[in-house]
């Protein structure tokens, strides 16, 4: 379990994100959206002790996070950042090796346990084949992958994302949702991911957490708070949400900032046709 | 979409085999590369003994070297004993110490500042230490302490100071460290430490040649009672290093990383930084500023051995060595007159060429 307490969070003056309270039960699925510049990248800072809180209190199983040594922590939190600097050309699969760096001795040789982690890791990110290449000669999206892999490697109950599939194509940004939720129903792995795809966040997080203000402005079941208030409030843009008939998750349509009623109504107008035509290719 | 299995592509059991084997058949070129190495020093040992201005016999040379080492052997004129013994063998492993301690000094800078241009020289850490030797000189501080000279800790704090002048000046609002501007710090900072040597040598009234012996660096006169001041400095740098060597690979992904793979960033920053210091602030005390070796040697060794700092620490090491060990052979030997060179520019003269071509490689520019 994640909790925040009287959470105050800032940089030098500025005060970002003020009293900030709730709890992350084991084994939750939970996004956090809110508008550029709204905090959640301060607040995935704080929550993997990269930023102290000026004020409040981070625990992580029960435990404050300032009294976890760097290495406990990072047995039980791994954290994939939304790029990631690389600069010396070691080879991908030493970047995911890496990973096991807070599960080993500081003597001991490398273990089969090890590297069949590191494998286990490679496999699951579809990065097998990137092993021997040096991380300084992939793409950006084979990186982020890499990087993935390296914090799945390090075998943590509890995994934050920070924009980590941004710089993905729709494909790869899937197939790791899949493996986040594959890991999520099987193992209880507990994600948090601060992220701007709305419909990403619709279609696999259990819970929903808007941030905006300073402050945490709903912050409940998918279901219950994935709603056009609820979006056209946190960014200010008119929104329909529509429920896909198929999966049955709910999918959000953005208008044009266009003012006046005449156009949101031909434009709401269209996206029943859109959704009547789906209807059609479903059946 | 329903099966995570078929998104992932590759099917079969998971190769562990396979990169084993690959990982052994790295760990045996490195052996290899070791043994080829050591027994490159060692001969460099030798053959860097025989040469020199005096003309000794191969016999008369090898029969002090194993009666030193407790063979029995024909008894060799007084002259040549100390020829050998106590002028050329200790200046060739004092050289071959102070080369594995800038080089380690500048793999262990350039992995922890992410900063392909750091080393000891171009930091002002070397410079730094020179001054504090200086100022120690001038102020007639001299004699020993505990069989240790108190010119190497002179030489420390000047390293440290410096160090800490130079990432003081470097670092931006944000408290991160911009890498153009750490050097453009460093290289301030040495040029004016370095006058300011040249100002305190020449209140001591050291002839001007002396001064730049001491900023270009010289193993002239130097001998065992040097190579006793330095291995403490260099034990404990090397250890000290090596000990971390797992956290700088993770280091040289930069600060946050580390954090997040669970590495205690600033704890273990400031060991290094130490560590290299000593390195530094050993070698200096016994030798002044010797540019490049630090620069160049761990380029080198990354192009052959790759990035990982286990490696690269131990290889570095023993290049620098080899590397330095014939830099002062050359600096003995190539003036006709018989004077000596100051030995930082011969490794100028080798270093800065091969720096320019590195510079220009395809396989460092991705560092840039």
């Amino acid at each position: 379990m994640i909790q925040a307490e009287g959470l105050n969070l800032g940089y030098g003056e500025r005060l970002v994100l003020k009293d900030l309270n709730f709890r992350v039960a084991a084994g939750e699925f939970v996004g956090i959206l809110g508008p550029n510049g709204s905090g959640k990248s301060t607040l995935m800072h704080a929550l993997c002790g990269l930023l102290a809180p000026r004020e409040g209190r981070i625990s992580i199983k029960d435990r404050r996070l300032e009294d976890i040594t760097s290495r406990v922590r990072a047995q039980i939190l791994a954290v994939v950042p939304q790029s990631s600097d690389m600069r010396f050309p070691f080879s991908c699969l030493e970047i995911v090796l890496m990973g096991r760096y807070p599960r080993r001795r500081r003597w001991g040789s490398l273990r089969d346990d090890d590297l069949l982690w590191a494998l286990k890791s490679m496999r699951r990110t579809t990065t097998e084949h990137l092993q021997d290449r040096p991380v300084t000669e992939v793409s950006g999206g084979e990186r982020q992958r890499v990087v993935i892999a390296r914090a799945l490697a390090q075998d943590p109950e509890f995994l934050l994302l920070d924009e980590a599939t941004s710089s993905l194509d729709v494909r790869k940004k899937l197939e790791i949702f899949e493996i986040l939720k594959f890991l999520n129903a099987t193992r209880g792995l507990t994600v948090l991911c601060a992220m701007h795809d709305l419909n990403l966040a619709a279609l696999y997080c259990g819970r929903l957490m808007f941030i905006k203000d300073g402050g945490i402005i709903q912050d409940g079941p998918t279901e219950e708070v994935f709603t056009p208030e609820v979006l056209a409030r946190v960014y200010q843009t008119p929104m329909e949400v529509i429920r896909h008939p198929g999966h049955q998750r709910p999918y959000a349509v953005m208008l044009p900032l266009t003012p006046g009623a005449v156009a949101e109504e031909e434009i709401l107008e269209a996206a029943q046709e859109v959704q009547s035509s789906r209807f059609k290719v479903q059946s | 979409m329903k099966d995570p299995s078929t998104s992932t592509g590759a099917a079969g059991p998971l190769d562990l085999a396979g990169a084993r084997d690959k990982r052994r058949a790295g760990t045996r070129a490195y052996a290899a590369a070791l043994v080829a190495l050591s027994l490159g020093l060692l001969a460099s040992l030798v053959l860097a003994t025989v040469i020199g201005r005096l003309d000794l016999s191969w016999q008369a040379i090898a029969w002090v070297m194993l009666g030193k080492l407790g063979f029995a052997v024909p008894a060799v004129d007084r002259t040549t004993e100390v020829v050998v013994w106590g002028i050329r063998l200790s200046r060739v492993v004092l050289s071959g110490l102070v080369g594995a301690s800038l080089a380690t000094a500048g793999v262990v800078f350039q992995g922890l500042l992410l900063n392909p241009l750091a080393d000891p020289f171009t930091l002002g850490v070397s410079t730094g230490a020179a001054f504090g030797v200086a100022l120690l000189v001038i102020l007639g501080v001299g004699g020993s302490f505990l069989g240790l000279s108190p010119l190497p800790l002179g030489a420390l704090a000047g390293a440290l100071a410096a160090m800490v002048i130079v990432l003081a000046l470097s670092r931006e609002s944000g408290g991160r460290i911009r890498k153009e501007t750490l050097i453009l710090a460093g290289i301030v900072v040495s040029t004016f430490l370095s006058a300011l040597i040249s100002l305190i040598k020449s209140l001591d009234e050291e002839s001007l040649s002396a001064i730049v012996f001491w900023i270009m660096g010289s193993f002239s006169g130097r001998g065992w009672i040097h190579v006793g001041f330095l291995l403490p400095y260099a034990v404990l740098g090397l250890a000290l290093a090596f000990a971390y060597h797992r956290e700088l690979d993770i280091l040289a992904l930069g600060e946050e990383q580390s954090h997040h793979l669970g590495v205690a960033v600033s704890q273990v920053r400031l060991k290094l930084l130490v560590g290299a210091s000593l390195l530094t602030a050993g070698a200096v005390s016994v030798s002044g500023v010797i540019g490049f070796v630090g620069l160049v040697v761990p380029h080198l060794v990354r192009v052959l051995a790759g990035p990982s700092h286990g490696r690269l620490l131990v290889l570095s090491a023993f290049t620098g060595a080899l590397i330095l060990i014939w830099a002062d052979v050359a600096s003995r030997v190539l003036l006709a007159s018989g004077q000596e060179l100051p030995v930082g520019v011969v490794t100028a003269l080798l270093g800065g060429p091969f720096f320019f071509y590195l510079l220009k490689s395809r396989r460092t520019r991705g560092m840039w």
